[in-house]
């Protein structure tokens, strides 16, 4: 299941659709740095609402995507984190710690709007 | 109800399948969202384990009696994979062989409500675990 990422002005939007393999969340990576490199992307907001659970191996891969992206000089904020898989999370030992995240898209959308002072 | 659930572990595709199972199985007998959810992560690290560790193995849930609360989940995952050689190191916070985040055992002990694991070298390991209607 390919994850589709829209580009809203200098920011890009991945929207996960279903549960992802461990296979969806590495090539998810992959095509992030590559698209925030040549969509030149001042941010990214990786939605996860759609995610059915967060378990080592998909936060791991979510904090790498934003080092990556953090490296490449772009901010990347995740979104819609479900209340019963934060609660999973923490329960396994999880923080995502020094990733940015936000309740919905909408608000998602704000920060990186606030932060650029952009008008996208 | 004592239907036994089984799903073949070999890729990252059968880690999916299992983990929903679990939730679906979970949900039908009236467990919360957030346990059903606790049981499917469960279910996802132990998968991935035998994935990563075992390359083959077997998931089985079904649902058994509980308490006055309702029937409990029992998960039994194997492998016959090459054994852990010191469980007490591999149930520490932090410790893994494998390079990733050394959280799988301890973080899935914390998630269920009993929790066993046996192991024998060259041979390979079971684990089990319960989840309690809450």
């Amino acid at each position: 299941m390919e994850v589709p990422v829209l580009k809203q002005g200098p920011f890009l939007i991945a929207t996960v659709q279903a549960a992802l393999t461990d296979e969806d969340l590495v090539h998810l990576r992959r095509a992030m740095v590559e698209r925030v490199v040549s969509a030149r992307s001042l941010g990214v907001i990786i939605d996860v609402t759609a995610m059915d659970i967060m378990d080592s191996f998909a936060s791991r891969t979510l904090r790498e995507i934003a080092q990556m992206i953090r490296l490449r000089g772009a901010e990347t904020i995740i979104v819609g984190i479900q209340p019963e898989v934060a609660f999973a999370m923490v329960q396994l030992g999880i923080t995502l710690e020094g990733v940015v995240t936000a309740l919905d898209l909408e608000e998602g959308l704000d920060y990186l709007k606030q932060k650029f002072d952009s008008n996208a | 109800m004592n239907q036994t659930i089984r799903v073949p572990i070999h890729t990252d595709k059968d880690i999916v399948a299992a983990r929903q199972k679990g939730r679906a199985l979970a949900l039908s007998l009236g467990f919360s969202e957030i346990d059903s959810t606790l049981v499917a992560t469960a279910i996802s690290e132990l998968a991935r384990n035998i994935v990563t560790y075992a390359k083959r193995g077997e998931i089985q849930i079904h649902a058994a009696n509980g308490n006055s609360k309702g029937p409990c989940i029992v998960v039994v995952a194997k492998d016959r994979g090459a054994g852990i050689s010191n469980i007490k190191l591999a149930l520490q916070d932090g410790f893994s062989t494998s390079g990733s985040l050394g959280l799988g055992l301890p973080g899935v002990k914390r998630l269920v409500d009993e929790f066993e694991i046996v192991s024998n070298i060259g041979k390979g390991t079971i684990v089990k675990f319960k989840k309690w209607k809450a």
